[in-house]
């Protein structure tokens, strides 16, 4: 992939500056939107998590010319505290935020849930790809007095079962009922929050759920596009929701995943090998 | 070596910034080219796309070495 022309530029994003959490490397969603957004005119901050990761990350968020590139563990509240302090010291106000974050023991992600869920991982799973979500987003508001907007990425495996998803999908669940919730408390300060549900892509994250192949190819055969998730409509969509684009929209899940969401029963195309 | 095995060789070179007559066949991923577990993961998947192959997990996990990459890959080729 060329590193601008699958971007459109413009000024949709001109002026604005935001975080972007969870760039693990040029695979990751998280990667497409902050260059959609560069191209778009935005200034962007990233996190990463810890020093295998800033490798990884530090050479993309240069390329961006990124004014804070920082560490950030968002089980720590003091990595935390640490990460929004570089921001804040860089930029008296930002104005958008993108969650792009979730772990889960390798484990956890095959087979039964109800037999290899355990009570310590339940939890773990939780506070980073649920909790954190509110933990940025209430950190991130405070550096929004002229208003903002936040995405965080989920998956469909929230609404509906998905084989081996398993305490990924309970948590994209709590993901996506907290990103309502922060909705309504923090529209009255003109903060609007909303979710994109991506279809499977080819990132890290996929390669760490069994059978992440069979569904990036059945989400290929039985949607109605008939193809994969095109990270660069992903890309899009955070475009929107985060750039004035998207006014008057929060609290909602957008789905960009060629359709699948909507499929009740897949054509028996799909089914054959 | 062969065509693939230099595509291959050209991959661990490029992703590892490693120094290409370190790159050979028994030359292991981790102990000798300071790869980390996800570097395996991100080799991997550039060997999948480069040739178009499918290498599953459990697969992946007995590719150590340069030589078991090229290995898996010419009999997938086949």
């Amino acid at each position: 992939m060329s590193e601008t022309a699958d971007f459109p530029s413009g000024d949709l994003m001109k002026g604005k500056r935001g975080l972007v959490m969870g760039v693990a490397n040029k695979n990751s969603i998280a990667w497409a939107i902050a260059r959609q957004l560069h191209a778009q005119g935005a200034e962007i901050a990233f996190t990463y998590l810890n020093e295998a990761m800033e490798r990884r990350v530090r050479p993309l968020a240069e390329s961006l010319g990124a004014p804070v590139i920082v560490e950030c563990d968002v089980t720590s509240d003091e990595s935390m505290d640490k990460a929004f302090a570089a921001v804040a010291a860089a930029w008296t106000s930002i104005d958008f935020l993108v969650h792009a974050i979730a772990f889960t023991d390798k484990a956890a992600l095959e087979g039964s849930f109800v037999e290899n869920t355990t009570r310590q991982n339940f939890k773990d799973t939780m506070d980073v790809s649920a909790f954190s979500f509110v933990d940025a987003a209430r950190r991130a508001a405070r550096l929004m007095p002229n208003g903002g907007s936040m995405i965080t990425l989920t998956y469909l495996g929230s609404e509906r079962t998905v084989p081996n998803y398993n305490v990924m999908g309970v948590a994209k669940a709590a993901l996506e009922a907290s990103m309502r919730y922060i909705a309504r408390d923090l529209g009255p300060r003109g903060v609007r929050v909303n979710a994109v549900s991506a279809g499977p892509v080819k990132t890290l994250a996929a390669a760490g759920i069994s059978s992440g192949r069979h569904m990036l190819s059945f989400n290929r055969k039985a949607s109605p596009l008939r193809e994969d998730t095109d990270v660069r409509g992903v890309a899009g969509a955070a475009l929107y929701l985060l750039s004035d684009l998207g006014r008057s929209c929060t609290g909602e899940t957008l789905h960009v995943d060629a359709g699948f969401h909507i499929v009740g029963m897949p054509d028996e195309d799909a089914l054959a090998e | 070596m062969s065509d693939l095995a230099e595509r291959v060789k050209k991959i661990v070179v490029e992703h590892l910034d490693v120094d290409p007559a370190k790159v050979e066949p028994k030359a292991s991923f981790i102990d000798d080219l300071g790869a980390d577990s996800l570097d395996i993961v991100e080799l991997v998947m550039a060997f999948e796309e480069e040739f178009d192959v499918e290498i599953p997990d459990d697969a992946a996990e007995t590719i150590q070495t340069v030589g078991d990459a090229i290995n898996f890959i010419t009999e997938q080729k086949k």
